[in-house]
């Protein structure tokens, strides 16, 4: 793997590409944390080759081998009689890197991954859950491996929490590009996450390989299918950029605005935008149904907002979720663009490319 | 009281032999016990035979074994090794297996990440198995020490002079005051040692005095 070598485990073969995140997902027992640790030898493989950039593993000294790949899972695996910065500079300590020079780096990471330096001299108990998984994704990286192993990484977080460190790691990742295998049970993660997904089925097999919106357009089979489960044509838009969609101006009124203000701007129609102080959208009002100036807590909130240049699927959302039916659409600042109908991203939706292949 | 203070360098002196006879062996006895309950922890086979063993030694009655010594060690009846190999063999039966529970102890994740990261099996062993098990270690190791402290005694019956020797003599001499004096000596010197391994402990586990998440 990472060009040229191959993963066995029970005839699993991937070619896992050097700089892009290859996310192996299945359900219990499909052996996907097995293969995520014969690539670090935690696991030996009992025949087949692991080979990173042509060099098969097996030939190097095991703790080098490790020390050489970052590997992060479920729990964090935090030590938890060291503090915060001397779990992070665990491996550049093993390295000989020096005390001073080790602690420099750690202190680096720490604001790499979002936290408080504040939080270095702490030890891992006094962490929220989050925060210990941050932790463990900065130990990981701190000797700069250029292949990283994740293992259910952010499985033991709230969904909120979870989404925060899902976007952050991309960012990393943009940030970064380093070689990462990521194992997970849940296929929304591995879609969000992945530049290519292994589905394993039980027993190690490879049921499909492929990029996410590929997999989602074309399933290998029923147990792909089925795996990926509900909504597939819907969540494949997520990969289908919407830059042609015919955006109309919306009119709105500032948050304050008189009754009589929003009826003559709303013209007839049931519901009108608002926009906050920095003109970016707050919410829907019903004109008819405004007795004093408007206040943020009167706004129906319920509609989603879409980026320009996003995919179609926020678009829809969008516009299926506004009580207007006018689906928001705002720039990267966050300011008003304009309102998309249902109808349009329909239209482009049967315009574009049918197999949803970006 | 009176009896007490015409006689505070003796009592002194035999208390200062007391903490000697009952530290020695704590010491040599951690020290073997931690290689053992290692044995214990690591080998599945070898954890029942040296737990059970082990613990089958503490049911030897004391008086026995500080007799037997001799004849093992070769060394004169009064020899004080006499007690601190004996004494040894006792805290090897209470410590084999808290230090195997104490390893047991050491969540999974952390060892995995360990390895994961390249620690070798030495360095893993005495960077982070060691340290998380001290607290499980501390409170068998309290129990060792006060049992020491106790134990000592019986070899006054030998003739080695300690704290024991006060109640040998008050027995002797139907004579309440020393007796008295030994009992509470030993008293206190089992809360010192209790307060010593609890004050390291605590120096030694910082990470379990702090807070929980802000």
């Amino acid at each position: 793997m990472y060009p040229g070598g191959t993963t066995a485990v029970g005839g699993l073969s991937l070619d896992i590409p050097t700089g892009q995140i290859t996310v192996l997902v299945g359900p219990s027992g499909c052996g996907k944390t097995t293969s995520l640790r014969m690539i670090n030898r935690m696991i030996e493989p009992s025949s087949g080759l692991v080979a990173i950039d042509g060099r098969d593993t097996a030939t190097l000294e095991v703790n080098e081998l490790r020390r050489s790949i970052g590997y992060v899972i479920q729990s964090g695996g935090l030590f938890p009689h060291q503090s915060i910065l001397d779990n992070i500079a665990t491996v550049p300590l093993l390295l000989g890197w020096g005390r001073a020079k080790a602690r420099a780096r750690a202190h680096e990471l720490l604001e790499l991954v979002g936290l408080d330096p504040a939080l270095a001299k702490r030890y891992p108990s006094q962490l929220s859950g989050g925060q210990q998984q941050r932790v463990g994704v900065a130990r990981a990286l701190a000797a700069d491996p250029p292949v990283m192993l994740l293992d259910e990484p952010f499985s033991a977080v709230d969904p909120v929490v979870r989404a925060q460190l899902q976007d952050e790691f991309l960012r990393l990742q943009a940030e970064l590009g380093k070689t990462i295998v990521f194992v997970t049970h849940d296929i929304d993660e591995a879609i969000k996450l992945a530049d290519l997904v292994a589905v394993l089925r039980v027993g190690g097999t490879l049921a499909q390989f492929d990029a996410p919106a590929r997999l989602l357009a074309d399933p290998a089979d029923d147990f792909v299918a089925d795996f990926l489960g509900r909504d597939r044509g819907y969540r494949a838009l997520g990969f289908v950029a919407a830059p042609g969609l015919p955006i109309s101006a919306e009119p709105t009124v500032p948050l304050g605005a008189t009754p009589a203000e929003a009826k003559q701007a709303a013209a007839g129609a049931d519901w009108l935008l608002v926009l906050d102080a920095a003109g970016a959208p707050a919410g829907w009002v019903e004109p008819a149904r405004l007795l004093a100036p408007i206040t943020s807590a009167e706004l129906h909130r319920g509609g989603t907002l879409a980026r320009v240049g996003g995919s179609l699927r926020a678009a829809l959302d969008a516009a299926l979720s506004a009580p207007s039916r006018r689906g928001v659409i705002t720039d990267d600042a966050g300011g008003l663009v304009g309102t998309v109908r249902a109808q349009d991203v329909l239209v482009e939706i049967e315009r574009g490319p049918k197999t949803g292949a970006p | 009281m009176n009896w007490f203070l015409g006689h505070l360098d003796e009592v002194g002196s035999l208390m200062a032999t007391h903490a000697v006879l009952a530290s020695a062996p704590l010491l040599a006895g951690l020290l073997l016990a931690i290689p053992l309950g290692w044995l214990a922890r690591r080998y599945r086979l070898l954890r029942t035979p040296l737990i059970v063993g082990t613990g089958l030694l503490y049911t030897i009655p004391s008086l026995a074994l500080f007799i037997l010594m001799p004849l093992v060690l070769g060394t004169g009846i009064l020899d004080p090794l006499n007690v601190v190999v004996a004494l040894t063999v006792y805290t090897v039966a209470l410590l084999v297996r808290t230090v195997s529970d104490g390893l047991a102890s050491v969540p999974d994740d952390v060892l995995q990440a360990a390895s994961a990261m390249g620690i070798g099996r030495v360095s893993r062993f005495f960077k982070v198995e060691l340290p998380l098990a001290v607290p499980v270690i501390s409170a068998g190791l309290r129990v060792a020490a006060v049992s020491n402290v106790s134990i000592v005694s019986v070899a006054a019956l030998l003739g080695i002079a300690q704290l024991g020797s006060l109640f040998t003599d008050g027995f002797a001499r139907n004579y309440l005051d020393p007796i008295v004096v030994g009992i509470l000596a030993c008293i206190a010197l089992a809360l010192v040692f209790d307060l010593l391994i609890v004050t390291l402990t605590k120096a030694a586990t910082p990470w379990l005095r702090v807070g929980s998440p802000a």
